[in-house]
Formats: structure tokens, C-alpha cells, sequence
């Protein structure tokens, strides 16, 4: 016991050495965290590890990629951009505990792109008691867009419903009178775009879920075959997404696939399927962004130049144009929020919106609107390429209309930088 | 004259040999040193300091059970589990913290004893297997029963804020170190009187164990259920401190880094799993921290397993008994003889 007192001792004495004596920049606008007047951190949780790494893993550097071209191009209003990237392996556990080393002990200003549905969700409290703000979270969960209960939490990818409703409305002109069935994951992302689906189909003939801990799908695209569907709806992760398809080819099941943005990337898609990646012609799917292969659209050119000079000339697809495109909207921000940089000051400026991008239709920002983009445009898949078709759709996740967006896609600046 | 002499000798080597502390004292100093602690670090490493609080909770029971009993438990994690869902359901209906945290130590207790009826007629490799199955079978649980437990996706813990203007690290400091140091009060006590010496009994040789009168599979059942007690008070704090629950907090690699822990600190000793449960805690922060020196975005996650090895590797060939079992070299009075 005499020993279990030493080490005990010895042991804390140990940790309070080595707790840190940072006093934290303070020299900035106002004593706000992580602003200096040449230098502003902001900090995100990714798998960079673990079962959700795959393409996910892309993103965070394709973003810092694009900060240090800003960077190197004078950043904003002086101040160079440090992104801190944190591995939470999608572990919301782990989630926890960087978020809290990115805000207690990095002192960062923001959070920028945090990933995940489960893994977001359990840091949202503690973000919005230490009064930081919350940006363009990478999921299309409806809980980012809850201004009265969390003010600096803002999504960026259109949520799961809208999207519902665009797919769903894509499959009931398309294949009107035919039986429509959806499998989703057994979460939120499930739920929302199953809602959405519904709402303009009404039921659907016949619903599977699954979870991500059971890498077999079987039994659930068995029991739509046995229902007779011929459409099948996904809204499914890339893996699961190939999975359906692969086991569907197996047992001899060939309904058309409409799946949604998270899992329709082709470059991933056609990875995990390895030879069977013909298997993917004519899937539908639905995006928002410049199209990774598009080599004619003035931002993948962008992207290109700016991801061969500072991404280590990493695989151009479609987790590097999103990565870009959040630095691309967080740099609009903090040009809009101004010089004199604060927490509430950024989050004013996002609610103003307004910003146009890469993207095919505009984010939806405003004091009660913490939603991301604000619809999409339908792809489908020919000789391995996605390609867009039609127009691109607008619409919200409640009973709103299904609307098409008229006005055309803005090019960007001549820089590639956004100006203030 | 010799004889009196050594009569002597044998008192003074008696009283020279370490006095045994009571428990109490240690656990008043312990916590006097948390509370002194909690107002000296900055928020993040009050934060840290709470999370080793919660991981000795079940380092200390684990250590007990594994170290002192003889059985191998791959299924704590699930254990944790059991206690951080029961904790999270009950948050979220009543949202009465503390009977909440007691509830889940009886739920976890009570599966403890059903898996440990189980696990007192099995024997090494078979015990391992029990428990693996448990730990594996966590995720489908909450898959189909979804209804519930909100699968992969997991539950989020209503919690009120800290009273007063305590911050919300410090508060969770006290909670996960008031659970801590009452676990090593409790098993302290416990270890020290007849069931620590039954239970050593039983793991050293069950059949003389049986020739002294002793119950081994009452001794196994019950080490089995102090212990799944220990791992419920660790899941109920975890949900407390990660306001969450799901299954992917408690897959079966964590399992396996609380068994590494206990051995790495060393076995069957408390002073050995609080060891454990600061490495839990420090070794993936380092790793972390050399990964980013290297400029290594991609290994990171796998560099704190890497870690763990090469830890478990040092410390066995270089203190087979485990970091606790090192000492200070000290000037022992020369034996008069």
C-alpha cells in the first residue's frame, strides 16, 4: 500500500510537470483564442485511421493544401491559416478527447469540418459551452442546423433529406410505376434520407437497413429481390455502397441503383470493387460539387494546380475537391468576417451567406438557417466516369417544392483566392 | 548470548520490514492531491487527469481479477459498456446522475455474475474465448435492438451542467477519481483480508486451494463480479466524461489495452493499474505527438498500438514484474548476522 502511495504521488507530480505553460496568443483581435495579427488556427477531427478512413482520409489535407496556397499568396488580412488535424479514428471517444486538446490546450478559433455523424454529435455541447465556433460540419445530419440550441454550428453538406428529396423526385419522373425499395444505414443518415424519400414518393415498397459493423449485406438485398423492387434506393457509405451493388450481381438482382452523394464516389466505388467495377454503369447518384474528372471546369483546374503544388500531387477525386472546397468557403468567411477577427464575428459573417463557390447551387446560411448546401445535381455513371445530367435542383427539409436552380455557376477569381 | 542476540535480530529485521499504510490514508492523499491537482493544471490536463480516474476504475478491478484471481477477461470493455448504456438510458429519462452511476454498477454487476457462473468452469484459453464472445457481441446488441440503443450510432448522455462555478473539467476530475479512489479503497480492503488470500490460493493451485477448505468457484465467481462492478463504475464515468455512448467507444481493442496496462504496470498490484490506466492515457497522446513531429498524418492512429507493443516488450524483459515491481535502489541496513 506504502508503494501504491508512492506511485501515486510520483505519478501526479509527474503529470502537473508536465502541463503546459502556454498563456495562449493574446496579442490579437481582442483576446480572441487562436487569432493572432499573423496567424489564425483553427483545428478538425478526421479518421485518418481505422474502418472509415477510406477517401475520408483525403480530405483534411486537401484542405490545408488549399490554405497554404492561400498562405503563400499573403493569406487573409495578413494572417496565415494553421490547421490542426487531429485523427479520431471515428471513434466518438476519441472525438472527445482531441476536440478538447484542439480547444483546451491549442487554443484553436475554430472548429472547421469536423467529420461524422456519431462522432460530431457527441462534442456539439461541449463546443458551444466554450463558445466555439462550429463550421461546415462533414455530415448532412439535420442536428448541425439547430440555431436556437447551437449558434456557432453550421453544416455543409446538404443534409440527408433534401437529398432524399431530389433523388426521389429524379425516380419518380424517371420510373414512374415502378417499385421502388431502399436500404440505408441504420442511423441518422438513414433516417433523414429515407424521410426525405418519402415525402415525395410516399412509402416506399419495401426498407432494409444496415450497420457498419457488419460488413455483410445479404440477407437485406436478398429480401428486396425477393420483394420485386425495381429501383433501390442507398443511402449508404462508399463501402457499403459497393457492397450492395457487388452482392446484388451475385444473386443475380439488376434493379436501377439510385444512391446518394456520401457514397457515390467512383473513384472509391470502383476501388473497393475492384474488377467488378463495371458493375457501377448507369448508377444514379446526386452532387454538389465540380466533379473531380471534369478537367474543362475552371475549379478543377484550380484544384489541380493548387493539389500538385502543396497536396504532394495526391489522386485528384472527389474527397480532394471537397476538402478544397470547405477551405474555399472558410476563407470567404474569414474575408467576410473582416480585419478585426472574433468567434461571434465569424459566425455573423456565415449567417449573412451569400457566398457563391464551386458549388453547383448556394449554401443556405442565414440567423435560422444553419444548413449546408441547399440541393444538388444528378450524376450517373457511363464507361466509369460520372457525369452530370439535367439541371441542378434546390430545395429545403421540410415540405418545401422541388424547384429547379436556374442561375450558372460562378468561375473563380482569378487568384483562386476569394476577396474580402 | 548468540541466541538472544539472534532472537533480536529477527525482532528489529520484523519492524524494519515495510509497515503497511492503511488504505484510508492512501486514498485520503490521493484525493487531496486530485483536488490540489484540479486547480493547478491548465483545463485539458484536468481533463486527462479525469480520464486516468475512470481507466483506473477498471484497471484496479481488472488487476485484481486477472492478477491475483488467475482469470483472463477479454470482455471488460463490454462490461464498460454495459455500465455507460445503463448510465446514458437512465440520463436521458431521469437524468438523476448519481443514482444513475449506481444503477449501472448493479446492471454490470449483475451480467458480471452471470458471465463469471459461466467463466468458474472454464479454464484459460476457453475463459478467453467466453469473454471475447461478450466483447464481440456488444455492437449487434445495440444493432438489433436499435430501437433502444440507436446502433452504431450510439446515445447521447443529458447531463446538467457543474454546480457553481466549478468547471466542467474539474467536476469531472472529483466524479472519476471519487469512483477511482473508492474502487481502491474497496478492493484495497478487500485484497488485504481472507478473499485476497483465498483468491491467491485458487490462482496458485486450485487443488490445494480445495484441500484448505476453500471454495474456488465461489472465489472465481465472486472475483469475477467485484471486478465487472469496477468495469460498469469505469463505463458509467466514460459516458459521463464523453457526454455519448456507442459501440464504437468500447470495440474489443480496448479490452485488449486494458490487459496490457495491468501487465504492463504489473500485474495483480493497485499501484500497477493506476500505472496502467496513466499509460492508457499518455502513450496514444505521445504517439500523437511524435507522429506530428514526423509529419506523419497517416500512421498516427496506428502508432500508439506500435507504442503499446514495444512498451509491453521493454517493460517485460527489463522488469518482468511489471513498471510497479521496479524500485528505487535503496541502502538496506546489512543484516547483523
Amino acid at each position: 500500500m506504502k508503494r501504491t502511495a508512492t506511485v501515486l504521488a510520483a505519478v501526479l507530480l509527474a503529470a502537473a510537470g508536465c502541463s503546459n505553460s502556454d498563456g495562449g496568443g493574446s496579442s490579437g483581435s481582442a483576446d480572441t483564442p487562436g487569432v493572432t495579427d499573423t496567424e489564425v488556427v483553427v483545428g478538425t477531427h478526421m479518421p485518418l485511421t481505422g474502418p472509415a478512413a477510406a477517401g475520408y482520409s483525403k480530405i483534411a489535407p486537401a484542405t490545408k493544401a488549399y490554405f497554404d496556397y492561400v498562405n503563400a499568396n499573403g493569406g487573409v488580412h495578413g494572417r496565415k491559416i494553421t490547421y490542426k488535424i487531429m485523427d479520431d479514428g471515428y471513434n466518438p471517444a476519441n472525438t472527445q478527447q482531441v476536440v478538447r486538446q484542439l480547444v483546451l490546450q491549442d487554443k484553436v478559433f475554430a472548429i472547421l469540418n469536423g467529420l461524422g455523424t456519431p462522432t460530431h454529435s457527441g462534442v456539439l455541447d461541449f463546443l458551444k459551452t466554450n463558445r466555439v465556433p462550429d463550421l461546415f460540419v462533414a455530415s448532412g445530419s439535420r442536428s448541425w442546423n439547430q440555431p436556437d440550441k447551437y449558434p456557432g454550428t453550421f453544416g455543409f453538406n446538404p443534409d440527408y433529406t433534401v437529398e432524399g428529396k431530389i433523388l426521389a423526385t429524379h425516380v419518380k419522373e424517371t420510373y414512374a410505376g415502378k417499385k421502388v425499395c431502399f436500404l440505408g444505414q441504420d442511423d441518422d443518415f438513414g433516417r433523414d434520407s429515407l424521410a426525405g424519400i418519402e415525402k415525395v414518393l410516399g412509402p416506399v415498397a419495401a426498407k432494409q437497413s444496415y450497420v457498419t459493423s457488419n460488413p455483410n449485406v445479404g440477407p437485406q438485398i436478398g429480401a428486396l429481390k425477393a420483394a420485386g423492387c425495381q429501383v433501390v434506393m442507398l443511402a449508404t457509405v462508399p463501402g457499403f455502397t459497393a457492397l450492395s451493388i457487388g452482392t446484388a450481381a451475385k444473386i443475380g438482382f439488376k434493379p436501377q441503383f439510385v444512391v446518394t452523394n456520401v457514397g457515390s464516389d467512383p473513384t472509391t466505388l470502383a476501388k473497393s470493387l475492384g474488377a467488378a467495377a463495371p458493375l457501377l454503369e448507369g448508377v444514379v447518384a446526386a452532387n454538389y460539387l465540380p466533379l473531380a474528372n471534369d478537367t474543362a471546369n475552371p475549379w478543377i483546374q484550380l484544384y489541380t494546380k493548387v493539389n500538385k503544388e502543396y497536396n504532394g500531387g495526391a489522386e485528384l477525386d472527389n474527397n480532394v475537391v471537397y476538402g478544397m472546397s470547405v477551405a474555399y468557403l472558410f476563407v470567404q468567411a474569414l474575408q467576410a468576417a473582416g480585419k478585426d477577427l472574433t468567434r461571434d464575428g465569424i459566425i455573423e459573417a456565415v449567417e449573412k451567406g451569400g457566398f457563391t463557390g464551386p458549388a453547383l447551387v448556394p449554401v443556405r446560411y442565414s440567423a435560422d438557417d444553419h444548413s449546408g448546401y441547399a440541393g444538388e445535381q444528378l450524376t450517373t455513371i457511363e464507361g466509369g466516369v460520372a457525369k452530370y445530367f439535367g439541371k441542378p435542383y434546390r430545395t429545403d427539409d421540410g415540405d418545401g417544392a422541388v424547384e429547379v436552380y436556374e442561375a450558372a455557376a460562378v468561375a473563380p477569381p482569378a487568384n483562386g483566392i476569394p476577396a474580402a | 548470548m548468540t541466541a538472544v542476540q539472534d532472537r533480536a535480530g529477527t525482532r528489529a529485521a520484523a519492524r524494519t520490514r515495510p509497515r503497511r499504510v492503511h488504505p484510508l490514508i492512501v486514498v485520503v492523499v490521493g484525493a487531496v492531491i486530485v483536488v490540489v491537482l484540479t486547480y493547478t493544471l491548465p483545463p485539458f490536463r484536468t481533463y486527462q487527469l479525469a480520464t486516468v480516474g475512470a481507466y483506473l476504475c477498471v484497471t484496479a478491478g481488472l488487476t485484481v481479477l486477472t492478477g491475483l484471481n488467475g482469470q483472463l477477461s477479454l470482455g471488460h470493455g463490454a462490461l464498460m459498456a454495459t455500465g455507460a448504456y445503463t448510465l446514458a438510458l437512465w440520463q436521458n429519462r431521469f437524468n438523476l446522475l448519481a443514482v444513475g452511476i449506481l444503477l449501472a454498477v448493479l446492471v454490470t454487476t449483475a451480467a458480471g455474475a452471470v458471465i463469471g457462473l459461466a467463466a468458474a468452469r472454464l479454464r484459460g484459453p476457453y475463459l478467453a474465448g467466453l469473454t471475447l464472445a461478450v466483447a464481440v457481441v456488444v455492437p449487434s446488441i445495440t444493432s438489433t435492438f436499435d430501437e433502444t440503443f440507436n446502433s452504431d450510432q450510439g446515445l447521447s448522455v443529458m447531463l446538467n451542467p457543474p454546480p457553481g462555478s466549478v468547471t466542467n473539467e474539474q467536476w469531472q476530475a472529483w466524479l472519476c477519481w471519487g469512483g477511482a479512489l473508492l474502487t481502491v479503497l474497496v478492493l484495497a480492503l478487500l485484497t488485504r483480508g481472507r478473499f485476497g488470500r483465498d483468491m491467491r490460493a485458487v490462482r496458485d493451485d486450485e487443488t490445494a486451494a480445495r484441500l484448505a477448505g476453500v471454495s474456488v468457484a465461489r472465489t472465481q465467481v465472486w472475483a469475477f463480479v467485484v471486478s465487472a462492478a469496477c468495469a460498469g463504475l469505469a463505463g458509467a464515468l466514460f459516458a459521463v466524461i464523453a457526454q455519448s455512448v456507442s459501440p464504437g467507444a468500447f470495440p474489443l481493442t480496448l479490452s485488449l489495452f486494458l490487459l496490457m496496462a495491468i501487465v504492463i504496470g504489473g500485474l495483480g498490484r493497485l499501484s500497477g493499474a493506476l500505472i496502467g490506466a496513466v499509460l492508457l492515457v499518455a502513450l496514444p497522446a505521445l504517439a500523437h505527438e511524435i507522429g506530428e513531429a514526423a509529419g506523419s498524418q497517416r500512421l498516427e492512429g496506428n502508432l500508439a498500438l506500435t507504442f503499446f507493443g514495444v512498451v509491453l516488450v521493454v517493460v517485460m524483459l527489463a522488469a518482468p514484474g511489471g513498471l510497479a515491481s521496479l524500485r528505487l535502489p535503496v541502502k538496506r541496513r546489512t543484516p547483523t548476522r
